[in-house]
């Protein structure tokens, strides 16, 4: 498997890094130096072992998690197209303006995106837009609740060495 | 209704979550990674005239009201093995599910669980979990122990993989929203 090329000159610094701050690191004045005494290297090493790890796509970046609830307005949308009418489709909607997300799923409703707009008056504006421009009906899951543990995962170290 | 100081619609209300102009510039300065330097906090406050002080007292203040759920090496998932996603809902007893969604959230390979509405007759489902797992068995095995763990509470389900990812791009916040009407 082509990721683990990339994973393979992982040592401990870079695992014990992922592990300990994936949920969270200190906002700080030095994050890094913060970090560094933590795992027992130094301010520059943490640095530049984040630099890799951003290069080699093992993070995908260090910084803050938003909720995208709070900040502004979003909404998980699904439309059911006939199956060769979905790639035009999803292009009309990956054009329209404030869509993050659009996924194929394995459904009737088959093309799955979120709507984004700064609030809930433009998100139903830009909806409506849409739904007339692809001309069946979007279905609109705003989230009512969200149940967050946020436990993280435990990273499977040592099956991604086998092979 | 609404006055423009205190816009009383829910949603709305969310959008003036207490940020101003610059939590929005600080937002968009750093939704795609903190600079990696000794002083990311001043690093990212220069360009906006603000110094370091400032730029990690809001956003502490940003994770303090929920708008930032946690400033973390965000692992990418796919890349360390997790390669198996699969969205699955359920149609789940109103009654029940804040204690069911709770009790799914901590299971291990979830990382989101929202309650969202119902659209009858065509969409009944109305808990959202999203499973991750190593292998398209492992996420089946997940659901399995999640059909167990809402037992009678739940009347149906289904597992929505995703067969092409047509777009994905992290939270974008361009502009600053117009005033409330």
């Amino acid at each position: 498997m082509a990721a683990l090329d990339q994973l393979a000159p992982l040592d401990e610094l870079d695992r014990h890094l992922i592990d300990a701050f994936q949920r969270g690191l200190p906002l700080c004045e030095r994050p890094f130096a913060a970090m560094a005494e933590r795992v027992g290297a130094s301010e520059a090493q943490v640095i530049e072992r984040l630099q890799t790890l951003q290069q080699c796509q093992v993070l995908s970046r260090v910084g803050p998690v938003f909720d995208h609830a709070r900040a502004g307005a979003s909404l998980l949308a699904a439309v059911a197209v006939p199956d060769a009418e979905r790639d035009r489709m999803a292009e009309v909607i990956n054009r329209s303006p404030g869509v993050n997300h659009n996924y194929a799923r394995e459904h009737d409703f088959n093309l799955w995106f979120v709507m984004t707009a700064a609030d809930e008056g433009r998100l139903e504006a830009r909806l409506d837009a849409l739904e007339e421009e692809l001309g069946v009906p979007v279905l609109r899951l705003p989230m009512l609740e969200g149940f967050h543990i946020d436990l993280g995962f435990p990273i499977p170290w040592a099956e991604l060495e086998v092979s | 209704m609404s006055v423009s100081t205190c816009p009383s619609e829910p949603m709305a209300a969310t959008v003036s979550d207490g940020l101003d102009d610059l939590d929005r510039a600080l937002i968009v300065a750093t939704q795609a990674g903190l600079p990696l330097v000794p002083d990311p906090w001043g690093a990212v406050g220069k360009p906006l005239g603000l110094d370091g002080n400032e730029v990690r007292a809001r956003m502490q203040r940003m994770q303090d009201s929920g708008v930032i759920r946690r400033v973390a090496a965000v692992p990418n998932h796919y890349r360390l093995g997790y390669v198996a996603n699969g969205m699955t809902v359920w149609n789940v007893d109103d009654a029940h599910i804040q204690r069911l969604g709770r009790e799914v959230a901590a299971i291990t390979g979830v990382s989101h669980c929202y309650r969202r509405p119902r659209h009858l007759p065509e969409w009944p489902y109305n808990l959202f979990v999203m499973l991750h797992g190593r292998s398209q068995a492992e996420v089946e095995s997940q659901a399995e122990a999640l059909r167990e763990l809402l037992g009678d509470a739940c009347r149906d389900h289904r597992i929505l993989y995703s067969s092409r990812i047509l777009k994905k791009t992290g939270l974008r916040l361009a502009r600053r929203p117009g005033p409330p009407r």
